[in-house]
């Protein structure tokens, strides 16, 4: 068996038509596993690490780095890829990931032809939504017969299939797995039903089959002299990037002004009880990890968006699908101007201080330009927060394909009437642009009472 | 180990009551045909003769009566040592031990401690049927405000006593039926009564037993040991409070736990075991935790249908094959 795959430059936006490897952190011969990040791609926005759809040996590098490539061209050969282990591969999702607009679809080949002499596996066709419902039910989507458009797997067939038997790993070898940084994915169960024990994890590492983790993986790669921030590319290309940025966003937001039937509400949100309780509740937490404010805008909007689902997905091929979770966009403006709105995965369910770590780390990344693709791609719903800048209010541009936007403005002290009686209370303009082809005004504004209640009662954030 | 100086598990307690009697006078017996007839089990044979019928007392047949007359005698200064039949006839005394001796100290504000000591035989294995061949101390491993002991060993049937009788509240003790004709080196004559015991060291499976299940967990690792699957033994000797350090000790260590216990599994003492298990050492274990109880019936009277009901050597050795396999 010798079934080769093609890693292909993705698509990480809406906005991105072409990208540049910056760095390529395997080399022809490694062995690498579905998920492991194998080069650092140079989008118009920022460094994002990909991660391989496939598990194999890299035979090949197509393309070196340093040289500017249009979306989809091949970059590196993998070989040895077992085919069940490979859902899905790039080429069949990379121009779903983020629907460009029709145009610019027909213009681009929807799947590259296989490598000369290869034979050509039919990979089936699923949108990034339907793969992330896949994997969360371990489902392989490569058994499925699509019953969608041109044999598309669709969510339906993902629901109804049966889910793999899940791993069953003991809680011993699941611990030293994560010590010894052994792959679980590649260890042999010896087990009853196969189940995983210790001695099966011990056995792995000697036999070296496990990789190190991604980290360690990042580490080697990186070179050590490098200071973590220092990432950005230097001189002259700067001013280039500066501008390709600005370029990416301007293609972004022009196709959601020329797409997206904006509606906007607005609500003012008296923070009173919020900034109380925060301030109690760090009182008695290290000053490292005390809370800010903005977790706890940030988690009330991610809470609303979970109770709201029709504010939370995208807007593709005229219908909306829903997000699985809500993988909550952070708009971060970034050093030397521009903008980026990577995902925080699952806020709806983080614990605030969980949430603040998260969100301390994605800003750290963002900026430093250390951003995975899957949070370039997954966000359901964004929020935009300018109080920062001393703006009150914000009346966000869409980020296609979502279909929702948060705003938030500085928290101001105003006076207030509460019961009757005036006072000078912390208040906050809460906004929500949204698609008024997937929602109408009675969910915006079921959205934003939502967010008020919450904010009103924050020891249930 | 030669015969002068082992003793059975009977004459280890016979020589415990003796000795409590001699050393401390507020110290009797009481309970049915104790005394003329040397005790059910023949425990206490011989002891009337020795001590007199003030200190070693016949009692009618009512349990409640003489269970709660021992509690008035414990309040009043006294440290009684009551004798009940089996544990199914304690049932009868369940009031005065859960609502009185139990639960006097807490309700008098502290005021009112219970110095007593309370024995009775437990567990099946000598075809006596269903009404005097339970295992419920895992029953009374519930109530808070008592001590349980278990004595598998001849030297804990010979020690366990004096500490008991020391204790400021109420203690109980359960000799299994199956152990009074098992011989066995008495020791120095006291044991903690606080701690569990690790009867046999192994690195591949923890074999949790107690009481009358003991013997039959290392007869059970000398089966898995000739497989080359080497078993700890733990002895809980106390059921309550359960000594959680030396089990969680064990199972750090071998990473995998059978529980072997004479009582019904559904809401036992094996359940308790095993959630703590779960509860303090999880990320410990490298398979499922096993249970070997006995099957949810009414102790049958056919000996071969009483002998498939119990925990067995071959079944707990089937149970430690499947914790190291799975």
């Amino acid at each position: 068996m010798n079934e080769r795959a093609e890693f292909v430059m993705p698509s990480l936006g809406a906005d991105m038509e072409s990208g540049t490897v910056a760095e390529w952190l395997v080399k022809p011969g490694d062995r690498i596993r579905r998920g492991d990040v194998v080069a650092v791609i140079d989008t118009d926005k920022a460094m994002i690490e990909v991660e391989s759809f496939h598990t194999g040996t890299v035979e090949s590098l197509l393309v070196g780095t340093g040289r500017r490539v249009p979306v989809g061209t091949a970059l590196a050969v993998i070989t040895g890829a077992p085919p069940a282990a490979e859902p899905v591969s790039p080429e069949a999702v990379s121009p779903e990931a983020v629907p460009a607009s029709p145009e610019k679809r027909a213009a681009r080949p929807r799947r590259l032809p296989s490598a000369p002499g290869a034979p050509h596996a039919p990979a089936p066709v699923a949108s990034p939504l339907v793969r992330h419902l896949a994997e969360q039910r371990g489902v392989d989507i490569a058994r499925l017969r699509g019953t969608g458009p041109q044999g598309r797997v669709t969510r339906a067939d993902v629901e109804h299939a049966e889910p793999a038997p899940e791993a069953r790993v003991s809680p011993l070898a699941r611990g030293l797995a994560a010590r010894l940084g052994v792959d679980l994915a590649g260890v042999h169960g010896t087990g009853r039903g196969g189940a995983i024990r210790a001695q099966d994890v011990r056995e792995a590492a000697e036999r070296g089959a496990g990789p190190p983790p991604p980290e360690a993986v990042e580490e080697a790669a990186r070179p050590p002299a490098e200071p973590a921030g220092a990432r950005a590319v230097p001189g002259a290309d700067q001013e280039r990037r500066r501008e390709a940025m600005r370029q990416a966003i301007a293609r972004a937001m022009a196709r959601s002004k020329r797409e997206i039937p904006h509606y906007y509400l607005s609500t003012t949100v008296d923070l009173t009880r919020a900034l109380a309780w925060l301030r109690e509740r760090n009182h008695d937490l290290p000053v490292s990890r005390r809370l800010l404010p903005a977790a706890l805008l940030l988690k009330a909007a991610a809470r609303a968006a979970a109770e709201v689902p029709r504010l939370n997905g995208f807007w593709v091929d005229d219908a909306f699908v829903p997000g699985e979770a809500v993988h909550l966009g952070v708009a971060i403006s970034l050093r030397g101007g521009g903008l980026i709105a990577p995902a925080l995965h699952d806020a709806a369910r983080l614990e605030l201080e969980d949430l603040m770590a998260a969100l301390k780390d994605l800003v750290a990344r963002a900026r430093a330009g250390r951003l995975r693709g899957a949070e370039m791609t997954e966000a359901t719903i964004t929020v935009t927060n300018l109080g920062d800048q001393g703006v009150e209010a914000v009346h966000g541009v869409i980020y296609p394909p979502q279909v929702a936007l948060v705003g938030f403005g500085k928290i101001v002290d105003r006076p207030w009437a509460v019961d009757g009686l005036l006072g000078v209370r912390p208040l906050v303009t809460c906004t929500l642009a949204a698609d008024h082809r997937a929602t109408d005004g009675y969910t915006g504004g079921r959205f934003l009472g939502i967010l008020g209640r919450l904010l009103d009662r924050p020891e249930t954030l | 180990m030669s015969a002068a100086n082992t003793i059975t598990y009977r004459e280890a307690m016979r020589e415990a009551i003796r000795e409590a009697l001699r050393r401390d006078d507020r110290v009797f017996l009481m309970g049915e045909d104790v005394g003329a007839y040397g005790g059910c089990f023949a425990v206490s044979l011989g002891l009337l003769e020795e001590f007199g019928p003030e200190r070693v007392r016949d009692t009618p047949l009512s349990e409640a009566a003489f269970v709660g007359a021992g509690i008035g005698a414990a309040l009043g200064g006294m440290r009684p040592i009551v004798e009940i039949m089996t544990v199914n006839f304690s049932l009868l005394a369940l009031d005065q031990i859960l609502n009185n001796a139990a639960t006097l100290l807490h309700m008098s504000g502290g005021q009112l401690n219970v110095p007593l000591v309370i024995r009775m035989t437990t567990g099946a294995g000598r075809q006596l049927a269903a009404q005097h061949s339970h295992s419920l101390e895992g029953w009374y491993a519930h109530i808070p405000g008592l001590r349980i002991l278990a004595p598998a060993t001849v030297e804990d049937a010979r020690g366990m006593l004096w500490p008991a009788l020391e204790d400021p509240d109420p203690v109980l003790i359960f000799e299994h039926g199956s152990l009074y004709g098992v011989s066995g080196q008495p020791g120095p004559g006291q044991v903690d009564i606080t701690s569990a015991a690790l009867r046999r060291s192994g690195k591949d499976v923890t074999l949790i037993a107690y009481g009358g299940t003991t013997g039959k967990a290392l007869a059970a690792a000398d089966v898995l040991s000739a497989e080359g699957t080497e078993a700890d033994v733990v002895d809980l000797r106390v059921l309550r409070p359960l000594d959680d350090a030396t089990i969680m000790e064990s199972v750090g260590r071998t990473h995998r736990a059978v529980i072997v216990d004479e009582g019904w599994r559904s809401g036992g003492l094996s359940a308790e075991i095993g959630i703590r298990i779960a509860e303090q050492a999880f990320y410990q274990l490298d398979a499922p935790i096993q249970r070997v109880c006995t099957a949810e019936v009414p102790i049958p009277y056919a000996r071969h249908l009483e002998e498939a009901a119990l925990p067995q050597v071959p079944s707990i050795v089937a149970a430690a094959r499947e914790a190291v396999a799975s």
